[in-house]
This record gives C-alpha cells, structure tokens and sequence, in this order.
C-alpha cells in the first residue's frame, strides 16, 4: 500500500495519519447496569471505538470507493475527512477543505426547499448575488421545482438528499465526500449525479464514495478502501478489493 | 512510513490539518465574508416563526405589553403605592421592553449551536455566524418593540424629546453586550447541555435584580452595598439610562454609561475569544 501511494500520478491531496475516532454515548439497559448511582459522573457512559488507526494517502485524479459492513466506521471516516469530526487521536490533512454530502435530512427543517438552497449556498461561502445567480441551476438539477416552496421536513428522504447533493455540487470543490448519497435518487438522478462526479474528478478534484451498490463503486472509482470493524482492511484496484469484499461476506 | 513521515508528505505538498480553528483574525475574515447567511438566516427565521402563528410579527410587541399589564397588575396591587416609582406605566414598559431584548437573546443564543444539529453536521461554515444570528434577528424584532414602546410612553402624557434620539447609541451598547451574552451561552450549552434548563432561572434573576418593577435605588436606599452590587449589573444600567432619556423624574448618574461602555466591550470581546476558543467542539458530540 505504501509503496502504491508513493508511485501514483498526482499531488496528494487527503492525508489520513493515523487516525482513531471515539463516541462517548450513553448506554441504558446492560451496557450501564453495573453503575447505577444517580448522582455519579460518567453514568452509564459507553465509549465506541469507531475508527481504529487509520492511515492513508489520496491523490488528486482519484476517485475512491469506500465500502464495507454497516457501522464499520465508513462515515465516521467520511465525518472526520470532512472536519466535523474530531479525532480522538490522529489527524486529517487537505488541500482544501472537503465537502461532505451526507444522507442527513433537512438542513432546515423548518424551511423551504429554496430557503435552504439560498442559505446552503451562503453558507458554501457564496455572495448573496452568487447565490442568487446558481440557485435556478441548483433547483433545475435537483428536479424538485414543484416542491420547493414547502417546508424541507416534509420531504422525503431521497427528495432531502437531491436536494442537498444539488446545493453542494453547486460549487466546484478540490475535495468532495459522497457519503451514500447517490443510493437515494431514483435512476434518472442518479445517472445525473455519476456525471457530475465525473466531471469533479476530472477538475483535478478528489472524490470518496462511500456506498453499498459495488455497481456504482466499480462504476465511479479508481481505488477501493475496505473497512472493517474501524480497521482498514483492504487497498486497492477496485475490482479485486470488491471481489474479496464478496467473498469474505458468502 | 511512520506517522512523522505521513506529517511532512502533508506539510510538503501544502496541505492543512482539517477541522482545525484558524487563528482569530483569519476567523473573523471568514465570519465577514459569510455575513449573508447569518442575516439571511435570521430574516428566514423570522418569517417562519412569524408565518406558525395567526397575528405573526403582532406577537412580537404583544408579549411584552402583555407581560406589562400582568407585571403592572400584580405589583401595582401588592406594592405599597409610596414604594412605587413615579411614572409607574412608563416606569414599568420601559424596563419590561428593554429586559426582553436582553431575555430573548440570553436563551436564543443558548439554543442557537444546540439547536442546529444537522445544519452544523452538514456544512463547515464559521460556527459564530448562528449566535450572530440570533442577534441580528432579536435586533429587527426589537424595532417594532421600540415604536410600540414610545407610543405607550406618548399616551401616558412623556412628552416627546431630543433625548429620545439617545436610545439609539444605548441599544448599540446593549447589542453588543447581549451578543457577548450570546456567544456565551452559545458554547456554554454545548458542553454542559443541562444548562438549558437553567437559563431561564438565570433569565429570572436577572429579571428581579434589574429593577424591572420597582426602583432599585428606592428600595435599596439604606443598603449601600445591595445597591452597588445592583448598579454593577449592565442590564439595570441599560434599562436605567433608557429611562433617565425617556421617562421624567429617573436622573442619570454617569456611572451608568460607564458601566453600559466597559460591559457592551468587556462582554462581547470576551465572548468572541471564549465562542472561537471551542469552534472544534461544536456539533462533535
């Protein structure tokens, strides 16, 4: 693995050194029965190792799948890239800073879809005239016109997620994390979406892709990581990091 | 290749720790550039909340000439009538009107980073632009309370004076002030979430030592240490210097600007150092 980040084309541009993430949370039930005094501190406090030592280098050109087993630590990863994240020891460096586009609901719920379109372009770092100048290009690739005066917390799930996936794309980013986001759309959409993810990468841009359609990973990228239980498991082309992928599921 | 090497391939190529808080000035830069989301947040905000509601921005003057009335009510039967200010009407809806300004922005600062989860997980923006605005949304809210305010101190026979004009440098001082409040409280719920439950106790101390209803310097005239305590706390002196140019028969003491300037600067410098100092905490938990 060393040796293939030191020979790739490009500048890299994601370098993940060694990094650990941890959740505190609280526990109820058997996790938290053997302290049950009310006024202890730490009552019931669990700590999730979610990401266990990971390093890794990307390059600029790549465009990198992620997969693995739900709560593996593939979006604790995507978080903490993204700096929303703080790891519990470790660092992410980048060129620039990354956008994270998540499966998240509503920005503002309360909102409608074109208020949240003017604020999350505002909040990308655009003017208020920028903002108004991509926000039709913005609904327009979003496809969700006839809705966009209604609250965001009454969209659905996928419509939520188009919308978001539109606001960010909007912006040209060195560094972009697709976190499942593409599974959402319907076919049309998601096609629409391929595309424009192309179209990042070929900008010189860095995309990570974390999904669990293998169609889609070996579609759209150029290099596989496998994450398992917060460990890295796996890195490489993307064929033979899927197929071991499979394998190891039957 | 070891973690050190991993450092300097980041360092060599330029690259920079994500997530990491800028230094202060660089982070005040970033905050100005975005200052459209936070008013355009804010303006949303309060069209929305105005929208829930059949009287809409209505409820903005109503609740505190409500709270007026049931204050005026009470107090004006419970407390003897020589312990009670002159001017009482005008007394009364100056100190109710000022205090909710400082109120609404203590708690809407307080929920302002809690209570934009998903906004602050999705998007990195400079965190202080949610309790900015918050501000500048209590800020537009105030103005229509002001006109209210100086049409009630019309009708109960204030005449109309030059003076007036000085609330306008007063309630520049108290922005500023409550925006330190804000910044404060904005963090302060993010690492202890309990506190929320607090702040409205806080909001009702304040309430009660602020000499909202009753005339501080009267009541504390033969306790002399109560009552510098009680001048110490800037959102009597606001209140107070509002009065002294508004309403006849409350003097101004120049303690008062005083303590309104060293508060308005004090609070919200802090406050700035004290919100940024935990920008990598936010929305982390």
């Amino acid at each position: 693995m060393t040796e293939g980040s030191a020979t790739r084309t490009g500048h890299p541009t994601v370098v993940v050194d060694d990094l650990h993430i941890k959740y505190k949370t609280f526990a109820s039930g058997k996790a938290a029965s053997g302290t049950r005094a009310l006024l202890q501190r730490q009552r019931g406090i669990r700590v999730v190792h979610a990401v266990k030592g990971m390093t890794f280098v990307a390059h600029e050109g790549e465009s990198i799948g992620v997969i693995g087993h739900n709560g593996s630590g593939k979006s604790s990863l995507m978080r903490a890239i993204a700096g929303l994240q703080s790891p519990a020891s470790g660092s992410v460096f980048a060129s620039s800073q990354p956008a994270l586009l998540g499966v998240n609901a509503a920005l503002l719920g309360d909102l409608s879809g074109s208020k949240n379109v003017i604020l999350g372009s505002l909040a990308l770092g655009n003017s208020r005239a920028q903002a108004d100048a991509v926000y039709q290009d913005i609904v327009d690739f979003s496809g969700l016109e006839e809705f966009i005066d209604l609250p965001m917390k009454t969209y659905s799930s996928g419509m939520a997620a188009r919308l978001r996936f539109s606001i960010a794309v909007s912006r040209d980013h060195q560094i972009l994390l697709v976190d499942e986001a593409l599974a959402v759309g319907d076919k049309e959409f998601r096609a629409k979406s391929e595309a424009r993810i192309r179209e990042l990468r070929e900008q010189a841009g860095t995309v990570f892709l974390v999904s669990h359609s293998m169609r889609s990973i070996l579609d759209t990228c150029s290099r596989v990581l496998w994450i398992d239980h917060g460990n890295l498991k796996m890195d490489g082309d993307p064929q033979e990091v899927v197929d071991a992928y499979q394998a190891s599921k039957n | 290749m070891t973690p050190t090497d991993l450092e300097a391939l980041a360092s060599d190529n330029g690259l920079e720790r994500v997530g990491a808080r800028p230094p202060l000035r660089a982070y005040i830069v970033q905050t100005w550039r975005r200052r459209d989301f936070a008013s355009t947040l804010a303006r949303y905000r309060l069209q929305a909340a105005m929208s829930e509601n059949r009287l809409g921005m209505g409820w903005v003057v109503l609740r505190p000439i409500l709270n007026a009335i049931l204050f005026g009510t009470i107090f004006g039967v419970i407390m003897p009538s020589d312990t009670r200010p002159d001017n009482f009407v005008a007394f009364l809806v100056v100190g109710v009107f000022i205090f909710e300004y400082f109120t609404k922005t203590m708690s809407g600062g307080a929920n302002s980073i809690v209570g934009s989860k998903s906004l602050v997980r999705s998007l990195s923006f400079p965190r202080i632009l949610l309790p900015i605005a918050i501000v500048i949304r209590q800020f537009v809210e105030l103005i229509p309370m002001l006109l209210v305010m100086m049409v009630i101190l019309l009708v109960v026979g204030e005449p109309i004076q030059w003076s007036w004009l000085m609330l306008v440098p007063v309630m520049m001082l108290m922005t500023l002030f409550n925006l330190g409040i804000a910044l404060i409280t904005a963090r302060l719920t993010v690492h202890v979430r309990d506190l929320s439950q607090i702040i409205p106790l806080v909001s009702r101390v304040v309430f009660y030592t602020s000499g909202i209803f009753f005339d501080l310097e009267r009541v504390l005239a033969d306790r002399q240490e109560l009552l510098t305590l009680a001048r110490l706390n800037p959102v009597h002196d606001f209140i107070a210097l509002v009065r002294g140019y508004m309403v006849t028969g409350n003097p101004i003491e120049p303690f008062m600007w005083w303590i309104a300037i060293g508060a308005a600067v004090v609070t919200s410098s802090f406050g700035l150092v004290f919100f940024w100092k935990g920008e990598e905490r936010y929305g982390r938990d």
